[in-house]
């Protein structure tokens, strides 16, 4: 009975320490985003009126700074963007004119779609490649394999894009992008062939760390000793391969994973901006170029959420993979 | 026991590293009996790993069998394909291994790693469970089945060996081949061991191959003894003529470094002078010749050959006892 309590102490004091040091980080978040945008030249004025800005009187500068509630103190922006972000409407798109919660909805969808398809390709052509150069290191297949990896690191997303869109478009004439955006509720088959070849690049660029990490942790793990063991009982080749060597492999590929899908929730920018999908990215980048403030901050908190929310995640699955993990 | 027919027979093995080649094992040759116990003593480096290892095929990378033959049951297992060995292996002829902390899978329960023995040769059905619940049983785990559904890591080393070697005994091989099972572990739990394989092998009248740098662990347990030096046996014969009548000046050196209990004069243990040669650089000498006291020009020159019968055989110019 003492030990139950002590145990269930100790796992709630556990608790309470993860749930605190989250809190902290996304506290700290809040506050550098609010700075750096502050700190950056420019205000939401010239972001919505650019060179005209020049031409505006200083009494209607004065009116539009009260307009967009920038001539408050910083504090007390900071406590009026933080109480709209609390209750959950996430602050006001002024160019837009809707909440920025309403722009929220219809954006995330769009990249969770994208980070799970970039996510979920990635995974499965990195595991695979990793696999296969590891089979036989110094061979010709790795050699293959590691070649694939380094390609796929080095080229950057928006020569992939570009070179798809182009060659597609012009050479093709396809370019299901060019339509409307569709979601997957409203005509699945139109937001496949949008989503297709955006996930492809993301997933080549998910699949090339996430190779180099299947790689080298089944090169660690296939000298192990329970490797040998496993052999030494006369378990067959493909099964040594997958419950001994895989699965004692997959703890730094599920740390990677969640990375490269925490980086991909955060938007990829570039590439929704080249395939014209309205997600999280694209808002960010339109929001930053106006100088939405309370648009960025709360995109930015959102992503933070979703980061923090993929680490917790991971160590679940962590005490799924290993069981001496407590 | 001259007469019992040999069940593994390795003759003249060569192993030796495949790139910039290192001789690690030379010219080594020996029987294993039906029903007969021997033990491969040395101390490391001297290569009683690895010949063990290469009965199996289990040798780490970069390392190969280059010369000889290990015939088991007629069967050359140096030269049978992949899928052949696969299929001796913990069948036939199983092993415990050296650390038992290292040896199981770390994620995976006990129980199916008992299991995947069964299921790598046989078919599994309903009485799979029973079984290794009954292998289990018979090397002293307690409490099986909530064992069965334990991950390594709940068990302590003598508990994890314990396990090993049900996991070898569990498809009744022909052939038990023991590195040193007993070195990562206290000494308390290594006589319960010893205990339990002597027990295990008595009543399963299987072969058995005891690796062990320690000659007082095996004095007991095995029928015969083999003495490897720098890659090469020195030294075998019965455990009787090996112990009272030590011929190599190496294993009379092995002997006179043992502790004695009933000794209480204080002495210093006695040592041999010297390190061991690495393998690959000996040449054509005795191994042992720059650590020898006996040692002549002849030492320095050539190869002594192991000659003399099962009963006891020498690789040595002056062997002991012999006036030069």
């Amino acid at each position: 009975m003492q030990r139950v309590n002590a145990l269930q102490r100790f796992i709630f004091s556990a608790v309470v320490v993860r749930i605190s040091t989250i809190a902290t980080t996304l506290f700290g978040i809040s506050v550098f985003v609010f700075i750096v945008l502050r700190v950056i030249p420019g205000n939401t004025i010239t972001g919505a009126f650019g060179i005209e800005t020049g031409v505006l009187t200083p009494q209607q500068i004065a009116e539009l700074r009260h307009y967009y509630g920038i001539d408050q103190s910083l504090l007390s922006q900071y406590f009026s963007w933080m109480g709209s972000f609390l209750t959950g409407h996430l602050g006001f798109s002024f160019s837009t004119g809707v909440s920025v919660l309403k722009l929220t909805e219809s954006a995330l969808p769009v990249t969770i779609e994208l980070a799970l398809i970039g996510t979920i390709l990635g995974v499965i052509m990195g595991i695979a490649v990793g696999m296969f150069s590891a089979s036989k290191p110094g061979s010709f297949r790795d050699f293959g394999g590691q070649l694939f990896g380094l390609l796929a690191l080095a080229i950057p997303g928006f020569v992939l894009s570009t070179a798809i869109v182009t060659i597609m478009a012009n050479i093709f004439h396809y370019f299901p992008n060019g339509l409307e955006y569709m979601t997957p509720w409203r005509d699945p088959w139109v937001n496949f062939q949008q989503m297709m070849f955006p996930g492809l690049v993301l997933g080549i660029a998910v699949a090339a760390p996430v190779m180099r990490t299947t790689r080298s942790a089944l090169l660690e793990t296939v000298d192990k000793d329970f490797v040998r063991t496993a052999r030494g009982k006369g378990v067959i080749p493909r099964k040594v391969q997958m419950r001994h060597v895989l699965r004692n492999s997959l703890i730094p590929i599920v740390t990677m994973t969640g990375i490269q899908f925490g980086y991909l929730l955060g938007g990829a920018v570039i590439v929704e901006k080249i395939f014209a999908l309205p997600g999280m990215g694209r808002q960010v980048l339109d929001a930053i170029n106006k100088r939405e403030y309370a648009t960025v901050q709360s995109s930015v908190m959102i992503f933070a959420i979703m980061f923090v929310t993929i680490n917790v995640l991971t160590d679940l699955v962590y005490r799924m993979i290993d069981p001496r993990i407590k | 026991m001259n007469q019992s027919k040999a069940l593994l027979s390795v003759d003249h093995l060569v192993i030796a590293t495949q790139q910039d080649p290192r001789v690690l094992i030379n010219d080594v040759t020996f029987e294993v009996h039906e029903g007969e116990a021997v033990g491969v003593v040395g101390e490391s480096g001297s290569g009683k790993t690895l010949s063990a290892l290469s009965i199996l095929g289990l040798l780490p990378r970069g390392v190969a069998v280059t010369e000889g033959s290990i015939e088991y049951n007629g069967v050359d297992l140096a030269k049978i394909s992949a899928q052949e060995m696969r299929k001796i292996r913990g069948s036939e002829i199983s092993m415990v291994y050296q650390d038992p902390m290292t040896a199981l899978n770390p994620v995976m329960k006990i129980g199916d790693q008992l299991l995947e023995v069964i299921e790598s040769h046989e078919k599994l059905d309903g009485s799979s469970a029973e079984r290794v619940w009954e292998a289990l049983r018979e090397v002293g785990i307690p409490d099986v089945g909530r064992a069965m559904e334990s991950y390594p890591h709940e068990f302590s080393g003598g508990m994890r060996q314990r396990v090993m070697i049900a996991m070898a005994l569990i498809l009744s091989p022909k052939l038990l081949i023991a590195d040193e099972p007993t070195t990562a572990l206290d000494v308390t739990i290594q006589q319960q061991i010893l205990a339990l394989v002597a027990e295990e092998r008595r009543k399963r009248k299987m072969s058995m191959l005891w690796i062990t740098h320690d000659l007082g662990v095996v004095a007991n347990l095995v029928d015969r003894l083999i003495v490897m030096y720098a890659g090469r046996i020195v030294e075998a014969g019965s455990v009787k003529e090996i112990f009272t009548n030590p011929q190599h000046p190496y294993t009379h050196g092995l002997l006179a470094s043992l502790p004695v209990t009933k000794d209480k004069s204080r002495k210093r243990l006695t040592s041999i002078v010297g390190v061991p040669q690495k393998p690959w650089l000996v040449g054509q000498s005795c191994s042992f010749a720059p650590r020898c006291f006996k040692a002549t020009s002849e030492c320095a020159n050539q190869i002594p050959q192991l000659v003399g019968t099962l009963e006891k055989s020498v690789a040595c110019f002056h062997p002991m006892g012999v006036e030069s």
